[in-house]
């Protein structure tokens, strides 16, 4: 039997995680816990369907929306301001707020999503495209980066049963 | 003195943990990396990452904003 806290001696451990967002928001949580997990010894696999999957494009423009997003509270003159959605429907809207975001994120050292990406591909993450949604949203192959899989359903529950750690974010 | 210095201040999570990781693999088994951070976060998080890794923190200290980590490189 394997005990916790005795560490890289043991077999690694391993974990997957479903991606199924694509905004400038959603796409932190799983490149960071991914990549953070590669560099604590753990085996990670991601897994990109719906609208994940355009996180794998080689070129990425994302967007975050403060329409219908009560909690985007941002930092403003020392305040935290909430958009009402009767703003956040006005066309350019969108561009401001994700172009506000990026600098923040700028400012606060506080790494790209490109930057994760390329790390998450430094570190050997299994990164699988999802095949139908590839279909569906027709994406080829080459649009993608370079180093990833295509699968299905079954191609991630082979990597889910034999996992510590399941997400679906 | 530790072996390698690794500057990570004004970087954010998780990027302190990463790079730290990355620089490790060229500090030799049993040799030290100095890190410097100014990420409050850093704190617990390299307190989990080497117990995880079984790396071990020989020294810590803080000065000012700025945290110190000096990290023995397990395996």
């Amino acid at each position: 039997m394997s005990s916790q806290g005795d560490g890289a001696a043991n077999a690694p451990k391993s974990m997957t995680i479903i991606v199924t967002k694509g905004t400038l928001d959603w796409a932190y949580p799983p490149f960071i816990l991914g990549t953070t997990a590669a560099a604590m010894g753990v085996d990670v696999t991601m897994f990109f369907t719906f609208y994940g999957l355009p996180l794998l494009l080689k070129k990425l423009d994302l967007q975050v929306s403060p329409l219908g997003n009560a909690a985007m509270k941002m930092p403003m003159m020392g305040m935290h301001m909430v958009m009402p959605n009767i703003i956040g429907m006005l066309p350019g809207v969108d561009a401001m707020a994700s172009k506000m975001m990026k600098n923040m994120i700028a400012k606060k050292g506080v790494a790209s999503i490109e930057e994760l990406r390329d790390m998450s591909v430094e570190c050997d993450i299994n990164m699988i495209a999802c095949q139908m949604t590839m279909d569906l949203f027709e994406y080829k192959l080459e649009d993608m980066i370079p180093g990833i899989k295509l699968g299905g359903a079954a191609t991630y529950m082979e990597n889910a049963l034999k996992s510590d750690i399941n997400l679906y974010i | 003195m530790a072996d390698l210095v690794l500057d990570a201040k004004g970087l954010n999570c998780p990027l302190p943990i990463i790079k730290t990781k990355k620089m490790l693999k060229d500090v030799p088994v049993g040799s030290t990396l100095e890190v410097l951070a100014t990420d409050p976060g850093s704190v617990a998080d390299f307190a989990a990452f080497c117990r995880t890794t079984g790396n071990e923190i020989v020294e810590q200290s803080q000065d000012g904003s700025v945290y110190r980590f000096v990290i023995r490189r397990a395996a």
